[in-house]
């Protein structure tokens, strides 16, 4: 046991007026870790439904996240052929290795090429999956053998695949999503809100710094648009 | 970094007098606070909010002890490592070890106040790492090798021209005759040559915005996405962070995350808001294999026990700087350590000592801004009060100061006198003034009258207004 450890919690006990904490307010602390609610969530935070699908998209539309709606997954990569096409991008595209994703018709789209695996220097367009809060049209991407880190933030545009369903309100329900039964979180898990931006020369807001200057969603939602 | 934070006068002379400054600061003026206000006003839950965050805040500093242990459980039981450091060169110590033992040669670095309190640039400098800043600010003042001005802007002192200057001057690979006037380009000059040291980066330091007890978790946000390729790439992620960041849950730390962008930025949410927990997993095919988190403490436990226990909610989000009116006219550099504005002169004082940091509690004028706006609620001016007095005591104050204090602590001490005195004054002023209405110069009130007018009374002073108007009434 490291002597810093032990003076810095020692004169946080001494500042506070008391040894260490006895065993039912230890157990107190326990409870409230375990408990979750009892929080404020913003309306904003609780719509149900399709209302929940369009405040995902008006709060990602705000943010520069561009949102292309499918009515099914087998249409997922004719859009994002399409997307890449009409902002003149190249074709070839990194997948995260992901079963969902691999069995998606890539092969119909004869303008792509597919590679799967984490993102290299090299790579300019990646494809992951994602879940989604709707409160401010954030994507959730929790870190794993079919979603590594690297495919959200090397490459030029990232595309993620997002099935409605998947869309909870508020931040506070996108942490079943992530959550093992037991054992730690995963790795990383990343919200991410829009494209990389920054506004540290002179206030002017420039988007595509370090992460993607382009952030897609292809949306799956039984919905023709 | 060296304090200088006993030279604010100075230093606010020179930045009142530097105009390349000042159109900075009106630009910081103009922006951040009406965008503040546009995002507070999206989210009618935003004071329910704020209520919410204090009362999280003051439970865990309550439990603080309680809450970092559990915190360090959850990080080793993820695979982590938790380094517990008393004072900035333990921390500096403990960064460099770490980095020597990965064989480093060059860190990437996403920004970090606690790195600048540590000073843990200069440190790996002196021993042949090269660290490398990535926040765009943060790089543009490596370069540079200034100090960060703001909590959120560091670069926000400097014009695009000394961008365009300090770029050509330190990108070498680049054609000497290019075009570079426009933020646009330099952003793209900037990606280039950072894609670069992100990939060869053997190690990458983050800071933490906030800790989780219930999971071992750090959180980093930021929107350019550098803290994410700074943790992801190298071998080794090392997290540094004060022992007063600690949240009990994954909820909690939601609470805050709805109110710092808004507060900070005015943006709903940053672009990136990212949950670190221990190194990659056996089944990841990415991420670090080294997970650290270096806890600091440097006298932010001392304060617990203090006047100043509040100023340890602060969540950095640098609304109170953006609201302050000395900070908008003086800049960050001028408070001289690295936190700045009424937090900073709350803040400072505590960290490097009031004799030193004497100045910063008289830097505000009490207007109350930056509490107003303050997302979790500190009481800064209040604490600023208790500042002056500990200047007072501590001999801090120079010899008029101190004089002209004990007189007028003699005279408010002694009602009568203090009346007979002041009404005999304002009697002076008042036959004296009364003409003009005004005086340009006035002996001894010559810090007001050298920039403004002294107005002339205009009758008799209040307490004898009062007295007057209760015998007329009775």
């Amino acid at each position: 046991m490291s002597t810093a450890r032990e003076q810095i919690l020692g004169n946080l006990r001494k500042a506070l007026g008391r040894g260490h904490l006895s065993p039912d307010r230890e157990a107190q602390l326990d409870a409230r870790l375990s408990a979750s609610g009892g929080a404020v969530i913003p309306a904003r935070g609780r719509v149900e439904g399709q209302a929940r699908i369009t405040a995902f998209c008006d709060e990602a539309a705000r943010v520069g996240t561009t949102v292309a709606r499918v009515p099914s997954s087998a249409a997922a990569p004719a859009a994002v052929a399409d997307y890449l096409a009409e902002h003149d991008l190249a074709a070839d595209i990194r997948l995260a290795p992901d079963p969902f994703l691999a069995d998606l018709p890539w092969s119909e789209q004869a303008a792509l090429s597919t590679s799967a695996g984490p993102a290299r220097p090299t790579d300019t367009v990646s494809v992951t999956t994602a879940t989604a809060a709707a409160e401010t049209g954030t994507l959730v991407l929790a870190s794993g053998p079919e979603s590594p880190t690297t495919l959200n933030f090397l490459p030029d545009t990232h595309i993620a695949v997002l099935l409605a369903e998947t869309i909870v309100g508020a931040y506070e329900a996108t942490w079943s999503a992530v959550r093992a039964a037991d054992g730690p979180l995963p790795r990383v898990v990343n919200w991410i809100t829009g494209p990389s931006r920054t506004a540290d020369i002179e206030q002017t807001l420039l988007i595509g710094i370090h992460g993607p200057r382009r952030q897609h969603i292809v949306l799956i939602d039984g919905q023709d648009t | 970094m060296d304090a200088t934070s006993s030279a604010f006068p100075e230093n606010s002379r020179r930045a009142l007098a530097d105009e390349r400054l000042q159109e900075a600061l009106h630009r910081l003026a103009d922006g951040f606070p009406a965008r503040r206000r546009e995002a507070v006003d999206r989210l009618p839950e935003f004071d329910q909010l704020r209520a919410q965050a204090r009362a999280v805040k003051d439970h865990v500093l309550e439990n603080l002890d309680s809450y970092l242990e559990r915190f360090a459980a959850k990080v080793e039981e993820a695979g982590g490592h938790v380094h517990w450091c008393r004072d900035a060169l333990e921390a500096r110590q403990t960064v460099l070890r770490i980095c020597r033992d990965a064989g480093a040669r060059t860190v990437t670095k996403s920004k970090s106040m606690v790195g600048e309190e540590i000073a843990i640039n200069e440190h790996l400098e002196a021993h042949g790492i090269e660290p490398v800043e990535t926040d765009l600010g943060e790089y543009i003042i490596q370069l540079r090798r200034e100090a960060p001005s703001h909590l959120i802007a560091p670069a926000i002192h400097l014009s695009k021209d000394q961008v365009t200057e300090t770029f050509k001057a330190a990108h070498g690979e680049f054609p000497v005759g290019r075009r570079l006037d426009e933020p646009r380009a330099m952003l793209d000059e900037a990606r280039t040559v950072l894609r670069k040291r992100f990939v060869e980066a053997d190690v990458g330091i983050t800071g933490a915005n906030m800790i989780i007890a219930e999971t071992g978790t750090a959180v980093v946000v930021t929107n350019e996405g550098n803290a994410d390729l700074t943790m992801t790439l190298p071998k080794v992620h090392i997290a540094i962070t004060g022992i007063e960041k600690v949240v009990p849950t994954l909820d909690d730390a939601v609470t805050v995350l709805r109110l710092l962008a808004r507060s900070a930025t005015g943006q709903d949410v940053t672009v990136y808001t990212t949950f670190a927990t221990g190194p990659r997993r056996d089944d990841d095919v990415d991420g670090p294999d080294a997970f650290h988190v270096v806890l600091l403490d440097n006298g932010r436990s001392a304060l617990m026990e203090s006047d100043f226990r509040d100023i340890l909610r602060c969540i950095r989000c640098g609304a109170c700087l953006n609201h302050c009116p000395v900070y908008s006219a003086v800049g960050g550099h001028a408070y001289g350590w690295v936190y700045s504005g009424p937090m900073g002169s709350v803040l400072n004082p505590g960290l490097v000592g009031i004799e030193e940091a004497h100045h910063l509690p008289n830097a505000s004028t009490f207007c109350g801004a930056c509490e107003e706006v303050c997302p979790v609620g500190i009481p800064l001016p209040k604490m600023l009060r208790h500042w002056r007095e500990r200047a007072f005591r501590a001999r801090a104050v120079g010899a008029t100061g101190r004089a002209g204090m004990r007189a007028w602590a003699f005279l408010a001490l002694r009602p009568r006198l203090y009346r007979a005195v002041t009404g005999a004054v304002m009697a002076v002023l008042g036959a004296l003034g009364r003409r003009r209405g005004r005086f340009r110069r006035l002996p001894l009130a010559g810090g007001w009258t050298v920039a403004r007018d002294l107005a002339a009374p205009q009758g008799p002073t209040f307490i004898s207004q009062w007295a007057q108007r209760r015998r007329e009434r009775s």
